[in-house]
């Protein structure tokens, strides 16, 4: 369960956001809104514990982030604005490099399945320079889904997709939250997910308002 | 789970360097090109080159290194994957280690292999090349190592390049002073021990805190 | 002592106005020391056997060099400071510091030429002291290109922090190794006079002008905080309420 109270952040001198408070549980999504440039990519970080706040706390499971870290980082997986990938390896020897590093298994055929569910048999041992941007997209939302983390952070993660991926992705996160697992994530297009049988997934949203 | 992590990031490492090539040679060819027109500007005269020998080989080995220090977390940095780093439930001075060696394997081993080599350029003896070769064996970590501190700190910063060398060369003259000063040792009769064994009292200590000093400062860098 | 709270005084508003009452103070007694000391130095002590009266350059060489090392010694420590209990002044401090602790190098570099000139015939010489005194310098020109050169100011500040710790630690190892190199060529030396001890009206000449370089520290270093202290808080209300900043 994630716990995000009084935050506030600055960049460079000038005061983002302040005293930003939510709750997060298992089996909830939340969206992020706010207009550009008011500081949701930073609060997202902020969550993360790669950035820090200037004021305020995240909690893990009760214990702040700091606290808790190696738990917490075992739980979380961050997709940000860079896609975390390497152009000269193929999608395969990516994904399988980024679980061991993050500390996780992941034999060969599990990395093939998750690379076909997102639209990439046959391509799986290109290099990722050869890709189209949305093919090395759907390779940075495989790594996703092999991941096993229960708590998803999300930066834009629509960006640069076509519609059949999208729906993929929108499934995906309907499934993961279906299965207890946490989402916040960010982006422009409103925010609609569905689960296999169809119903529709509850989204809470939170607007981001930047100090004046 | 700490140990696979620090393979698979020294397996990665690896296999980039392998599938890119031309920036492992560059820095290579620049110790090559140090050595080779040093002769050809301080004349054939082999009692002065002998002289010089360490000097010149020890400072292309240095320059050769600040310039291969630049990529050491460039690539990671841009295109997210230093961010998983941090984000790994692994200790990031472990993983940090893994890439610090995967370095130093692609472009500390080459200069030492290729020292010997060179040094005949000079006219050294057997004996002063196994010096150079022993003496860059054990300094390039450390140039390396600490090295690595300074490239973690000027990470996506104006100027980089420049300002990297600036601040890695204080670091690195300890490290030039007693590797050339091995080489005198052995061939005024001295003997190279005292010297090889102060590079050694360096490596040991820089292997344990620079991993700790780099991590912190990629986190800086991150924020 | 004890009831001072400290942390009181790391908020920049508080320090804003403790800087402030105590910096024309530091300056008076830097005035008052430099005086005492140049009078001894240039007017009091007798000329030296052999250098004549060149050798009166030691009354600024040795407390330049001095407090290049003891400001830069003040860094590192505000630096852990910063690092450790993450306050903005400790940033602020080491940033002021690092402009009077270089010019502290350069001097003692410049000031080591002139003496050493009339001595060896040449403006440079690789003495085992001077050497390391560059390489010092060249610690703070890196402090202060790496600090200048990055743009976010909390980024600035524990990078510049991180990288002063480190060249602390390195600085006894750069010395003894340019000390062994030096003994090893049997290079120059650049010493006072050798033989006799040092008369005690030079040792006390040094003692008070090191004092005013001290004092003179001190007072700079106060006053330039004070100035970050207004450009980095310029959104907070108590700056827009000082007397200075009122339009």
């Amino acid at each position: 369960m994630l716990r995000v109270s009084h935050l506030s952040c600055s960049r460079g001198n000038k005061p983002l956001f302040a005293d930003v408070s939510f709750e997060l549980q298992a089996g909830q999504v939340l969206h992020l809104e706010g207009d550009n440039g008011v500081g949701k990519t930073s609060l997202l970080r902020i969550v993360c514990g790669l950035s820090p706040a200037d004021a305020g706390e995240v909690c893990w499971h009760g214990q702040t982030i700091q606290q808790n870290a190696s738990q917490f980082r075992a739980s979380l997986f961050y997709l940000g604005h860079g896609l975390s990938l390497k152009e000269e390896l193929s999608a395969l020897e990516n994904l399988i490099s980024d679980a061991a590093v993050s500390g996780r298994a992941l034999s060969e055929p599990q990395a093939l399945v998750a690379l076909a569910r997102m639209g990439l048999r046959g391509r799986e041992h290109l290099p990722l320079r050869v890709m189209s941007q949305g093919q090395k997209r759907r390779t940075a939302l495989a790594r996703l889904l092999a991941s096993q983390a229960p708590f998803w952070v999300l930066d834009e993660p629509f960006v640069a997709l076509d519609a059949k991926a999208v729906d993929g992705l929108r499934s995906l996160l309907g499934e993961h939250v279906a299965h207890g697992g946490m989402v916040l994530l960010t982006s422009h297009q409103p925010v609609a997910l569905t689960v296999a049988s169809g119903a529709s997934v509850q989204v809470q949203t939170y607007r981001l308002r930047g100090v004046a | 789970m700490s140990g696979g992590a620090f393979m698979a990031v020294l397996r990665r490492d690896l296999l980039l360097a392998m599938r890119r090539k031309s920036e492992v040679l560059t820095a290579v060819f620049f110790f090559v090109v140090v050595a080779a027109l040093f002769p050809l500007g301080i004349g054939p005269e082999l009692n002065t080159l002998r002289l010089v020998a360490p000097g010149v080989l020890w400072v292309g080995a240095l320059l050769s290194s600040m310039l291969a220090l630049q990529r050491l977390f460039e690539a990671d940095y841009r295109d997210g994957t230093l961010e998983q780093m941090a984000l790994s439930p692994t200790p990031m001075p472990l993983l940090i280690s893994a890439k610090l060696l995967a370095h130093w394997l692609v472009s500390g081993v080459p200069l030492v292999l290729l020292a010997p080599v060179l040094g005949l350029q000079f006219d050294l003896s057997a004996d002063a090349l196994m010096t150079l070769t022993l003496g860059l064996l054990l300094g390039t970590p450390v140039l390396s190592l600490v090295g690595g501190i300074g490239a973690a700190l000027t990470l996506g910063v104006r100027g980089g390049g420049v300002l990297l060398s600036l601040l890695v060369l204080p670091l690195f003259i300890p490290v030039l002073v007693f590797g050339a000063g091995a080489v005198e040792a052995q061939a005024s009769g001295l003997g190279a021990e005292a010297h090889l064994s102060i590079l050694m009292a360096m490596l040991l200590p820089a292997a344990f805190f620079s991993p700790l000093a780099c991590a912190a400062a990629l986190r800086i860098a991150l924020e | 002592m004890k009831s001072i709270n400290w942390f009181h005084y790391a908020a920049p508003q508080n320090f804003y106005g403790l800087a402030g009452r105590m910096w024309p103070g530091f300056a008076v007694l830097a005035t008052a020391f430099m005086l005492a000391g140049l009078w001894l130095g240039f007017a009091v002590a007798p000329s030296d056997f052999q250098q004549g009266e060149g050798y009166r350059i030691i009354f600024v060489h040795v407390p330049v060099s001095w407090m290049s090392m003891v400001v830069y010694l003040a860094m590192a420590f505000w630096s852990v400071l910063g690092l450790t209990f993450n306050t903005r002044l400790s940033g602020m401090m080491t940033r002021a510091l690092a402009p009077t602790g270089a010019l502290f190098a350069f001097l003692s570099l410049w000031t080591g030429a002139l003496w050493g000139k009339p001595m060896w015939g040449t403006w440079w010489v690789w003495d085992a002291r001077l050497t390391s005194e560059l390489i010092l310098f060249f610690l703070y020109l890196g402090y202060i290109a790496l600090t200048s050169a990055i743009d976010d100011t909390r980024r600035s500040d524990r990078a510049g922090a991180l990288i002063a710790i480190v060249g602390a630690i390195n600085v006894p190892i750069i010395y003894f190794s340019v000390k062994w190199w030096n003994t090893l060529h049997q290079g120059a030396s650049v010493s006072l006079t050798k033989g006799s001890s040092m008369a005690e009206v030079m040792l006390w000449g040094m003692l008070l002008m090191a004092l005013a370089f001290w004092f003179y520290t001190v007072a700079l270093v106060l006053y330039r905080v004070r100035t970050l202290i207004l450009q980095r808080e310029s959104h907070a209300t108590w700056v827009h309420q000082l007397d200075e900043v009122k339009p």
